[in-house]
């Protein structure tokens, strides 16, 4: 009996060492060591130096453009998607024909999962001077510059991440209870605010876990404000990579870092307040 | 409605095959189609460096996603055995794997394999005295590993899923039927959590296929094929690179719709 007892443990440790040893070694080291860099000083020929101050941290405001650009583009870009994908998510729940719906929804899932660069760079070519603009100059309308521009890069964030928006919208609107819809209706409530009172009350968790994810995979964004806002439009991962690649100011990198993990961490826990305290539910998880 | 969200999938398509119709193009220019080519298919697949890149990103995803594939399903079917407090930690693990940046994972990464090897490797010279000793760098291992992070954790994600949504009965008749644990987990649970497992695989390899910010950081001398396209691109917009973009368009697309499709096999009703 105990004999069984320990070869069924030592089955359950070995399953799970490989795993544990990756995430231990390339996710909770790793953060460790940005941490501890991140209170140590730049060594003169680049690099770390041991030490423990808070200059790093101190020093933030010199990347502040970097900072504000991310703070503001990021939620804007995050809203904007929101917008664009709650109507395409509810029609695919509610409204398309049952024999469409997966097929529509295979579309929404593909650009998601192919490449991030090629999609990006399919509207350098589009907004670039030999695309719409060219275009527009055939017609007589002269010297449009789109490329560049932070109009571009919220373009750009909008293409990238609308199918990541779309998808747990759609989860928490497919599992939505039809007769509620119903019931609202035969209670004497106008279309509007069965949509306001029910549905969208009810999405919500879908709304919050999109929103969520959207906004801190464009807290640490770098191909689409490189590519589309040509070296004018600064987000933080572009700081990070000057930090890292170039400049070799390894522990200011680590601060910016380890500030960006702190705002993510805080943009997850308020999306989690406020979907349970308005609709009662949890987040929505997207597997 | 429906207008507006055929518009939206046109804005999510058109740009794509506008670069697919251009890879074809007989001119240079890249506003007006001036008949079919492949020409830039063949510019693109015999330039040395650009093969090299192609080979280095076959390398690195399939490594990296039969791995993830393995250690993902051992992790998934483990935490099936454990206690919730156990399982809650791993969760939180697992997901901060997945939502972490991708620039956060690079350069967090980086600095913790630099200072890594700036340990190991003094150790093992002193271990060669005479002899060229090994030295750790940054390369195929490290993107190999840091792309093997995410996909582990997606992997363990999606046959978890499965495996919460198996028939427990079945198990259990098996077992009462005296079959051994391993004789029951070969025919019964493996079976329906394969199709999982293959999903899981596909998708990872897609991820670490296309990934650029990750490998960016923790590459060191090596490239890999977004690599060797985002420098391109940035000399400015050529055909050749609209081939490309076509060739990894058409190869992740194909991969998604072969792991949609399977994670769809045998699903339990609902």
């Amino acid at each position: 009996m105990r004999d069984n007892f320990l070869r069924k443990n030592l089955v359950t440790a070995l399953l799970l060492a490989p795993a544990t040893l990756w995430l231990v070694v390339f996710l909770v080291l790793p953060f460790i060591a940005i941490a501890v860099f991140s209170v140590g000083e730049r060594a003169p020929e680049g690099g770390y130096q041991a030490a423990f101050t808070l200059a790093q941290y101190a020093n933030l405001p010199a990347r502040a453009t970097a900072f504000w650009n991310t703070m503001v583009l990021a939620p804007a870009g995050a809203l904007a998607c929101l917008l664009v994908a709650y109507p395409v998510a509810y029609y695919l729940a509610l409204r398309a024909p049952e024999r469409w719906r997966l097929i529509l929804l295979a579309l929404v899932v593909i650009p998601f999962w192919t490449s991030l660069l090629m999609r990006t760079y399919a509207w350098m070519y589009v907004l670039g001077g030999r695309g719409i603009p060219a275009l527009l100059a055939y017609v007589g309308i002269e010297d449009i510059r789109l490329i560049n521009t932070p109009g571009a890069v919220l373009l750009g964030i909008v293409y990238g991440y609308l199918p990541l928006m779309i998808l747990p919208i759609y989860v928490s609107l497919e599992r939505l209870d039809r007769r509620l819809l119903e019931a609202s209706a035969d209670l004497g409530a106008t279309p509007v605010s069965t949509f306001l009172g029910v549905t969208l009350r009810l999405s919500l968790p879908g709304v919050m876990t999109g929103f969520s994810l959207v906004m801190i995979l464009l807290l640490g964004e770098y191909l689409i404000p490189t590519l589309l806002g040509g070296g004018k439009v600064f987000f933080i991962g572009n700081a990070l990579v000057d930090l890292f690649l170039q400049s070799r100011n390894w522990p200011f990198g680590s601060a910016i870092a380890i500030t960006l993990v702190l705002v993510s961490v805080v943009v997850l826990i308020a999306a989690n307040r406020i979907s349970t305290r308005l609709s009662g539910a949890r987040r929505v998880d997207l597997m | 409605m429906r207008a507006f969200v055929f518009a939206v999938f046109a804005f999510l398509y058109l740009p794509i095959a506008l670069v697919v119709l251009f890879s074809f193009n007989a001119g240079h220019h890249a506003s007006e189609f001036t008949g079919f080519s492949v020409q830039w298919y063949g510019k693109a697949l015999s330039n040395p460096f650009l093969v090299e890149a192609l080979k280095n990103s076959l390398f690195i995803a399939t490594t990296s996603a039969l791995l993830a594939a393995l250690c993902g399903t051992a992790a998934a079917l483990g935490l099936q055995r454990v206690g919730a407090r156990t399982r809650a930690v791993f969760d939180a693990l697992l997901g901060a794997a997945i939502v972490v940046p991708g620039v956060v994972i690079g350069i967090s990464t980086l600095v913790a394999l630099v200072q890594l090897f700036g340990v190991v490797n003094p150790f093992l010279a002193s271990l060669w005295p005479n002899d060229q000793p090994p030295r750790l760098a940054l390369g195929y291992g490290s993107i190999i590993a840091a792309h093997g992070l995410f996909s582990m954790a997606l992997v363990a994600m999606i046959v978890g899923t499965r495996l919460g949504s198996l028939d427990r009965n079945l198990v259990e008749a098996s077992s009462d039927l005296y079959a051994t644990p391993l004789t029951t987990f070969r025919s019964i649970v493996l079976p329906q959590i394969m199709p999982a497992v293959i999903a899981g695989f596909l998708l990872a390899f897609t991820f670490s296929f296309d990934d650029f910010i990750v490998a960016f950081f923790v590459a060191g001398a090596q490239t890999t094929l977004p690599i060797y396209v985002f420098a391109s691109i940035r000399r400015g917009v050529t055909p050749e690179i609209n081939a490309i973009a076509t060739i990894v368009l058409v190869a992740s697309v194909l991969l998604v719709v072969l792991a949609q499709w399977q994670l769809r096999q045998r699903k339990p009703s609902r």
